[in-house]
């Protein structure tokens, strides 16, 4: 019971080798393109750790990277803190709020969890709306630094902050801690019986989840150089991140990055359709998600076992 | 394997009670599921928890684990009041549960399961401990599991499902360990492996009870018996006496039962429903084998047997409702192709223990959504003729469902299927945690519909003083085989003894 597979590693090293040697043979928007769907593959990741793991559908993935963003973004426009500072800070406000917002809603059973957590993000769009002298409302914050302005560069940050999440994160999930979490997610009642404190354990993955969703929203901001409520917020974004979760196959942690690229590049693809490129991937992704609900690897790894 | 039973060393019996339950009451809205139940468990004792059906067992022992919050008394574990407590805390205070269904990790292996029950509650647990995986490879040998220790649940045979639950109960080494139903579903001698292995907890000291419906199936392993019913103590005291006393007699065989059969030779020849050979695998267990049974047109036929024997399952198949082997046929009308909502439509129509009625709508809204099929000026008739059957439910006309009491549910359930005219009605447990007095209501409306309609029954019951007096022909259905086919006045000579 390693923490991270062997088989995982030789499958994983030759990709993550040929991923970071792509500068050397790509143009700067492919380059651009994948280093926003790298930032998405750990949101990806972070969601599947509450919901492959910790059973809670968590509606509201762009609350806690909203908070991260914005919390840095706003340090740094207005206060013009250091960025290392503001994405811790962005990253705290992340984690504080998501607490603030798990801690009850977790008390809540059935769908009623997803209900709040989906409030939750329309309360943020209002709240950064309505203080738009702070945020720049619905014309974005911009922020003066930038982590570099060179393409490679930041795709290099990327590509190496998706690893290194995409290894805590599935060492976690395989952790003795990893599989309490997973009894709790399957039958609370079963895991409250063996001694478990379930509610512990689904706030500690909630809070695991918010700091990976925060500090990656703060990473964006920086390198995009705004954030704004379309990009990073809206309700159609939490949805992008979900579909890719479960795309890439629910409890395998890094089947949301693989989603999360497969996603961006599709869409990118099928740039050419106009705008029916967002209905062609949507549909594929519903075809998956009805006819494959284990996902591309969950669907690999079932084909191994069996 | 002999199993040899040993009487329990005197100095057990006198050691000071580990669990000592005072007063415990459950009342969840009207209902009172536990009432008043005092109770003493010492170490190295294995104590019986038996009663009937909807008697409250299943809630002590819930109560017990803090599965669920008593609505009053006490919960002592060696003199600390555990009684509200969350059901980790209880864990971690020395009470262990090996819950019926086995609810293991499905992608997680045996081995891995086992370690789960060994972590502590930790958040910072980040790393796999070695010596973990060799008491969890220790504990699965003593169960035998040995050889399949790293398989999947999924791959498991019932039986060893069974033996990953008391691995995990072993692993958390409880003081109390409380085993719920511990050999349903199980053959001989997997009874005989099991009943070594709760000794195995005896032996080590620890206090065991027993959850169970009849006294016979524990009697073998249990040095004492509590029998619950209606949430209330009935007797108390050794198999042989708890099996001896007249409360625990009636309240299993009935007192004195009145029966009036209709010879079988009475019906029409041809059977309006036809069961044969019929098999039914829920994973791996057979819940139905080999089962044939036969009704007549206007008969009334009872399927008597004890929780988990398989009357709800048989009442699916016939239903469709679950795959299965054999054919069943009415009117002449093989059902293997027909939806459930078809075979409603044909005239079978089935009323589920779990009652399913719509507990927002009013009493005559569900009646009404029975007869949804049938014109106003009918369906006001049908209503009617029901409403003198069960008087109760005009009074309550325009009460929402969920504020019945369980008996007025139940009349209503009866009532809304009648409303579906129906060619058989099959009734699944209706009795099921209804007081004496409702019970006897039911039992009137029932022989009264048997007098004045040519209604075909069907019904399912562990409660035999319900099942019998109607009754025109009995089948015993126990562990998933139809053992005894009878007229009811021959049941208490001939089958009586197993339903203690």
């Amino acid at each position: 019971m390693s923490l991270i597979p062997a088989r995982f590693i030789l499958i994983a090293l030759p990709i993550l080798v040929a991923a970071a040697l792509l500068p050397l043979g790509v143009s700067g928007y492919i380059l651009g393109l994948l280093t926003i769907a790298y930032y998405f593959a750990v949101f990806s990741m972070a969601w599947d750790l509450l919901f492959g793991f910790a059973g809670e559908v968590n509606f509201g993935p762009t609350f806690l990277i909203g908070l991260g963003a914005y919390g840095a973004g706003i340090l740094n426009n207005r206060y013009g803190l250091d960025i290392p500072l503001c994405l811790l800070a962005g990253t705290a406000l992340a984690v504080i709020g998501g607490l603030a917002l798990a801690v009850p809603a977790l008390k809540l059973s059935g769908p009623y969890f997803g209900l709040v957590t989906l409030v939750a993000v329309l309360l943020l769009q209002n709240l950064i709306v309505v203080f738009s002298d702070l945020t720049g409302g619905e014309i974005g914050l911009t922020v003066p630094d930038v982590i570099s302005i060179d393409a490679d560069t930041n795709y290099w940050i990327a590509l190496g902050f998706m690893t290194v999440s995409g290894l805590i994160l599935t060492a976690i999930s395989r952790s003795p801690a990893g599989l309490i979490l997973q009894a709790a997610g399957q039958d609370p009642v079963v895991a409250g019986a063996l001694g478990f404190n379930v509610a512990k354990h689904k706030i500690a993955a909630f809070a695991v989840s918010a700091a990976f969703s925060g500090l990656a929203g703060g990473l964006i901001v920086f390198y995009m150089g705004t954030a704004s409520v379309g990009t990073l917020i809206d309700t159609s974004v939490g949805v992008q991140i979900i579909i890719a979760a479960v795309l890439g196959g629910r409890r395998t942690i890094v089947g949301g990055a693989l989603g999360a690229v497969f996603l961006i590049a599709a869409g990118e693809l099928l740039r050419p359709l106009g705008s029916l490129s967002t209905f062609v991937v949507s549909a594929a992704a519903l075809a998956v998600i009805l006819f494959v609900p284990t996902g591309l690897l969950g669907l690999a790894s079932f084909r191994r076992a069996s | 394997m002999t199993v040899a039973v040993k009487p329990p060393a005197a100095a057990t019996v006198r050691a000071e009670p580990c669990l000592t339950v005072r007063g415990l009451t459950k009342r969840y809205g009207g209902l009172v599921a536990a009432k008043n139940v005092d109770l003493d468990l010492r170490p190295g004792e294995i104590l019986g928890l038996i009663g009937p059906n909807g008697s409250g067992k299943s809630t002590v022992m819930k109560l017990v684990m803090g599965l669920e919050k008593p609505s009053a008394g006490s919960i002592r574990l060696d003199g600390t009041e555990i009684a509200g407590w969350p059901a980790h805390k209880v864990a971690r205070a020395g009470i262990g549960l090996v819950f019926q269904h086995a609810r293991p990790l499905m992608r997680q292996t045996v081995l891995e399961n086992i370690v789960l029950a060994l972590l502590p509650d930790s958040l910072l647990r980040l790393t796999p401990d070695s010596s973990v995986t060799d008491r969890a490879r220790a504990i699965a040998e003593r169960v035998g599991l040995g050889a399949v220790i790293d398989r999947r649940p999924g791959t498991l045979a019932f039986a060893d499902l069974r033996r990953l639950e008391l691995a995990k109960a072993i692993a958390r080494d409880p003081k109390v360990v409380l085993v719920d139903e511990p050999f349903a579903g199980l053959t001989g001698p997997e009874v005989a492996t099991f009943s070594a292995l709760i000794r195995g907890f005896r032996d080590e000291g620890k206090a065991v009870l027993l959850v169970d419906h009849n006294v016979k199936s524990v009697a073998a392993l249990v040095d004492r018996v509590f029998a619950l019913y209606l949430g209330e103590r009935i007797a108390e005291g050794s198999a042989e006496s708890v099996m001896a006393d007249p409360t625990v007699r009636r309240v299993y065989l009935g007192g004195s039962i009145e029966t009036a059969a209709r010879p079988e030779a009475a019906f029409k020849t041809e059977s309006l429903l036809t069961v044969e050979g019929v098999d039914v695998l829920y994973g791996k267990a057979q819940a139905l084998r080999g089962v044939s049974i036969h009704v007549h047109e206007g008969e009334f036929v009872s399927v008597v047997g004890l929780n988990g024997a398989g009357k709800t399952t048989l009442f699916n198949a016939v239903s469709n409702i679950v795959p299965h082997a054999g054919t069943i046929r009415f009117g002449g009308q093989d059902l293997a192709r027909m939806t459930p909502a078809a075979i409603a439509r044909a005239g079978i129509v089935q009323v589920p223990e779990t009652r399913e009625l719509f507990g927002d709508l009013s009493v005559l809204e569900n009646l009404d959504l029975g007869g949804h099929h049938l014109s106003k000026a009918q369906a006001a008739k049908e209503r009617d003729k029901l409403y003198e059957l069960f008087p109760i439910l005009k009074a309550r006309e325009g009460q929402s469902a969920r504020t019945l009491s369980g008996g007025e549910q139940q009349m209503l359930t009866i009532a809304r299927a009648l409303m579906m005219r129906p060619r058989l009605l099959i009734l699944d447990e209706p009795t099921l945690g209804l007081a004496p007095v409702i019970l006897e209501q039911l039992s009137k409306a029932l022989e009264r519909l048997r007098q004045t309609t040519p209604i075909t029954v069907l019904l399912g019951e562990q409660n035999v003083t319900f099942a019998l007096p109607h009754a025109d022909r009995v089948y015993v259905l126990e562990q998933a085989k139809i053992v005894w086919e009878g007229p009811p006045d021959r049941f208490a000579t001939e089958m009586g003894a197993a339903y203690l």
